[in-house]
């Protein structure tokens, strides 16, 4: 039953990567990683992160996505240029991509470590709850969840500086 | 199912984002391969924690998720600066900062 589960995730989350990357309009890009990432969220549960899983699909799938679809709806579809500045990147990125994914592969099988090659650790019920995970983000991690909320305000104003509509600068071409 | 499994796929995942980076010119879509990177490390973080018995690791992919929420944020806001002031969307022209 997990295999069929996770065979269903993997092939969502995989084919949703490759339609990220060769679907030619921006929109359906974004679309595509909605179904990767949803799909990445059912493999996070059969990993017993029930608040991940639960995050993933509200705060990324959800939130961020609905910006990313505004985005895409409001710059419209860019026509990239058959112009090369490398000649045959076209051809080197895939072989590149395929030359990482054999050394990360040779790292993982070649490990040597034991413990992934089982099913993990019997664990208890509470594993990955929000009550567990809360817990410890309030205890342990106290400092990296306040700096990570910093960062994300931050971020957020950051955003409104860049985005905002300038008013006429005298000397600036605007 | 071994942990290798998920490894492997995050690894996978990983790969297609690089490859993704590097084949691609629209910055929009280049932000979304990076996320597909930043996702293959939390599923490697995610199946580590479950190899380990531990909840660290779920938490650092918790931080993981928001550090992916603040690039995302100031990125898309630099795409609709340059949109605003007509630069062509095109990472082979983002070549200098100055405004």
């Amino acid at each position: 039953m997990k295999e069929v589960a996770f065979f269903a995730g993997a092939i969502g989350a995989l084919g949703g990567a490759i339609a990220v990357i060769s679907l030619r309009n921006a929109f359906y890009s974004v679309l595509a990683l909605i179904v990767h990432l949803i799909s990445l969220a059912g493999l996070f549960l059969l990993l017993q992160g029930e608040f991940i899983a639960a995050a993933q699909i509200v705060v990324y799938a959800g939130a961020v996505m609905v910006l990313y679809v505004f985005v895409a709806a409001y710059v419209g579809n860019v026509d990239e240029p058959l112009w090369e500045p490398i000649p045959g990147q076209r051809f080197l990125a895939p072989l590149l991509g395929v030359a990482l994914f054999t050394e990360l592969g040779i790292a993982i099988i070649g490990s040597g470590l034991k413990s992934i090659e089982t099913e993990g650790p019997t664990v208890g019920l509470g594993f990955g709850s929000p009550e567990s995970i809360g817990r410890l983000m309030l205890e342990r991690f106290l400092i990296a969840f306040e700096a990570a909320s910093l960062l994300l305000l931050m971020a957020a104003v950051g955003a409104v500086v860049l985005a905002a509509r300038r008013r006429a600068v005298p000397g600036s071409g605007d | 199912m071994d942990l290798t499994w998920y490894l492997v796929l995050s690894a996978l995942i990983f790969a297609t984002g690089v490859a993704g980076v590097l084949l691609r010119r629209s910055p929009l879509v280049i932000l979304l391969c990076l996320e597909l990177m930043l996702n293959a490390g939390n599923l490697a973080l995610l199946a580590f924690s479950r190899s380990l018995g531990n909840e660290d690791g779920q938490v650092f992919a918790l931080i993981v998720l928001v550090i992916a929420a603040c690039e995302v944020v100031v990125g898309l806001g630099l795409i609709v600066a340059a949109y605003r002031r007509r630069i062509p969307l095109n990472v082979d022209e983002f070549r200098n900062l100055r405004g």
